[in-house]
């Protein structure tokens, strides 16, 4: 007998049991669910759920593969055994030695993310007797993108268990959720271990464990040299393929330029919320080199580091375009309006570069402002969707009058 | 209870539980996220509340005949005033430390809702006695929920109660900080009190499923 048969086998035996979700969950994960509707509508369509969570995931796989290769490299870097990596394609980056440090940190992060998420989900399912639900594959893989290599495991199973329930379960489970259980989860980290999250000791592996003696070693992210006023060391071209310090799934650019076309493509991701996000950091990384450029804000502000870097430069800098592409493009979070995306979108940018530019305490900005734009995107619909009836009903009056 | 009716009884054990004044009527949540990061002010604060909402509601009660209506809520306010005042004398008498931590909530206590609520929908139609046991019933529900957030936000926040280190030295690394174990610091922030409180109405409303409304 394979597996497919005796999984068949245990779902009929616990039927209309109290672990029967979890059973099912299994099998429906696995394989094609062997059951058909009973309604009398029929609606064939390959976009079900299980199949757009796979595409998100497909498409961060590669920043996945890519920040295993980059924790590595940093690492190696900051110990100075090896030399800085050439372009994307550098001899240096792609190495065995690189992946093996790696994936040794992220992994466990991989592991531990999935582990904690599913169990909730299955609990829920087994208590509230529904159906497990495929959204937490997505979420369990968007966590260790976003979280400093060296984070603890346990802080990352204390964060997802919060995540999961405050942020999802709460509301009723996946499909019904106002935050965004991912970013929820690094929110909670960010207020409850922000020696863990930010700083310049936790981005490349090893350097808090250093820190204080003969080897210390140090990592600062862009932004936050940025913030105070230090050279930056890396290349435009190392910012874009991502050979930079930073959160593990963030840093490079050019692979999150191509898992958004896969989304776009793919037409599981809504290419206006990324379009008008990257559009809002723009304009407000503009008004910012304005303010600059008038003389306002000059060399002795401490907000001029971050004000006059070029408005471009903001999105090869920190999370924005990740933040754009993977987290802002929830389609349960966002704006649901065609109109109320381009607005939750323009909003996302535009407060993400203000918080980066205005809080040092908050070197990064995006999930805060997704988070608060989460908390509006109803409202934003709510408004968009009024001022549609209100058009209309004036244009029956006049065809009517 | 012997010593009290069933009646009697129900007044005060109704707002520890099923007509809880935090997590049932949602009042005085003001006080309850901004004092609760440590346990001692979350004891000291349900016990001022507890004597200016007990004596509270027997004032009001025994004039409540001639209150004129009109003015009835600035009478309220002057005795409530007058209590909190004492309230805040005794503290700072005797618990000096104590009241500069909690410094304007004391104060603060004249505009606890619970307190103007009760002597509006309470003391001004029933005698002493049963306005006292109304106040004490009151406050001891809003006393409950304020020690029971209190104790786990100084408990996983600073890793302490009551100030004593019951978790080890995150300094010195001993206990359990020293298996790698750090303070949760979002449990010092307020929202998270609100989360707390939150997380203690879902466990109350999902034990009893006649608290929930459409």
């Amino acid at each position: 007998m394979g597996l497919k048969s005796n999984l068949h086998n245990l779902k009929e035996k616990y039927k209309g049991k109290k672990m029967a979700p979890a059973f099912n969950a299994l099998h429906t994960f696995l394989y094609l669910p062997n059951e058909t509707t009973h309604g009398g509508t029929h609606i064939k369509a390959a976009d079900d759920l299980k199949r757009t969570m796979n595409t998100v995931i497909m498409a961060m796989v590669p920043c996945l593969i890519f920040g295993m290769f980059n924790a590595g490299y940093q690492h190696y870097l900051a110990l100075g055994t090896i030399e800085a990596s050439q372009g994307f394609l550098g001899s240096t980056f792609w190495t065995l030695d690189n992946l093996i440090v790696g994936a040794w940190k992220i992994l466990p992060l991989l592991a531990v993310s999935y582990g904690v998420g599913l169990l909730i989900e299955f609990i829920f399912a087994v208590i509230k007797g529904h159906e497990v639900e495929e959204g937490y594959l997505v979420t369990g893989m968007l966590v260790p993108l976003i979280v400093p290599v060296d984070l603890p495991l346990w802080m990352l199973a204390v964060a997802v268990a919060f995540g999961v329930v405050i942020g999802k379960e709460v509301f009723g489970g996946t499909g019904m959720n106002i935050l965004n259980p991912a970013l929820t989860i690094r929110a909670f980290l960010f207020f409850a271990y922000p020696t863990w999250m930010s700083g310049d000791k936790v981005w490349v592996h090893g350097a808090v464990e250093r820190a204080g003696t003969a080897d210390a070693i140090s990592g600062e992210t862009i932004l936050g040299s940025y913030a105070q006023n230090q050279e930056i060391v890396y290349s435009f071209a190392d910012m874009f393929y991502g050979l930079i310090p930073g959160s593990i799934g963030e840093t490079s650019k050019l692979l999150i330029i191509f898992g958004a076309l896969f989304l776009i493509f793919t037409k599981v991701g809504s290419w206006r919320i990324m379009l008008s996000t990257v559009i809002g950091a723009l304009v407000m990384g503009l008004i910012f080199n304005g303010v600059v450029d008038a003389g306002i804000i000059t060399s002795t502000s401490k907000f001029y580091g971050l004000m006059r870097v070029p408005f471009w430069q903001h999105l090869i800098i920190g999370s924005i375009l990740f933040g754009a592409v993977y987290m802002a493009t929830d389609p349960v979070t966002a704006a649901q309006t065609n109109k109320g995306k381009w607005i939750y979108g323009f909003l996302i940018g535009f407060i993400s570069i203000m918080i980066r530019v205005f809080n040092p305490a908050y070197p990064e900005g995006v999930f805060l402002a997704i988070l608060l734009m989460n908390v509006f995107a109803p409202t934003i619909d709510h408004y968009v969707v009024q001022g549609n009836v209100k058009r209309r009903l004036k244009r029956l009056k006049v065809k009517t009058a | 209870m012997g010593l009290l009716s069933k009646k009697d009884s129900k007044l005060i054990l109704d707002p520890l539980a099923d007509n809880n004044p935090i997590t049932i009527q949602v009042l005085g949540i003001c006080s309850a996220l901004a004092i609760t990061a440590q346990l001692k002010a979350s004891i000291v604060m349900s016990i001022s509340v507890l004597f200016v909402m007990g004596v509270g509601n027997v004032v009001i009660s025994l004039i409540r005949n001639i209150i004129p209506s009109k003015i009835r809520i600035i009478v309220q306010l002057t005795v409530v005033a007058a209590l909190v005042i004492i309230v805040d004398l005794v503290l700072k008498a005797f618990a000096y430390e104590l009241s500069k931590e909690l410094s304007v909530f004391v104060g603060l206590i004249i505009t606890n809702c619970i307190i103007m609520g009760r002597f509006e929908a309470f003391a001004l139609g029933n005698g002493p006695w049963r306005s006292f046991l109304d106040g004490i019933g009151n406050a001891a529900g809003y006393g409950v929920i304020l020690i029971i957030v209190g104790f786990f936000r100084e408990l996983l926040g600073s890793g302490t109660l009551l100030g004593i280190k019951v978790l080890g030295d995150p300094i010195e690394k001993t206990g359990l900080y020293a298996i790698g174990y750090e303070n949760n610091g979002f449990m010092l922030l307020s929202p998270m009190a609100l989360i707390v409180v939150g997380l203690i109405i879902w466990v109350q409303r999902s034990r009893n499923k006649a608290l929930i409304e459409d």
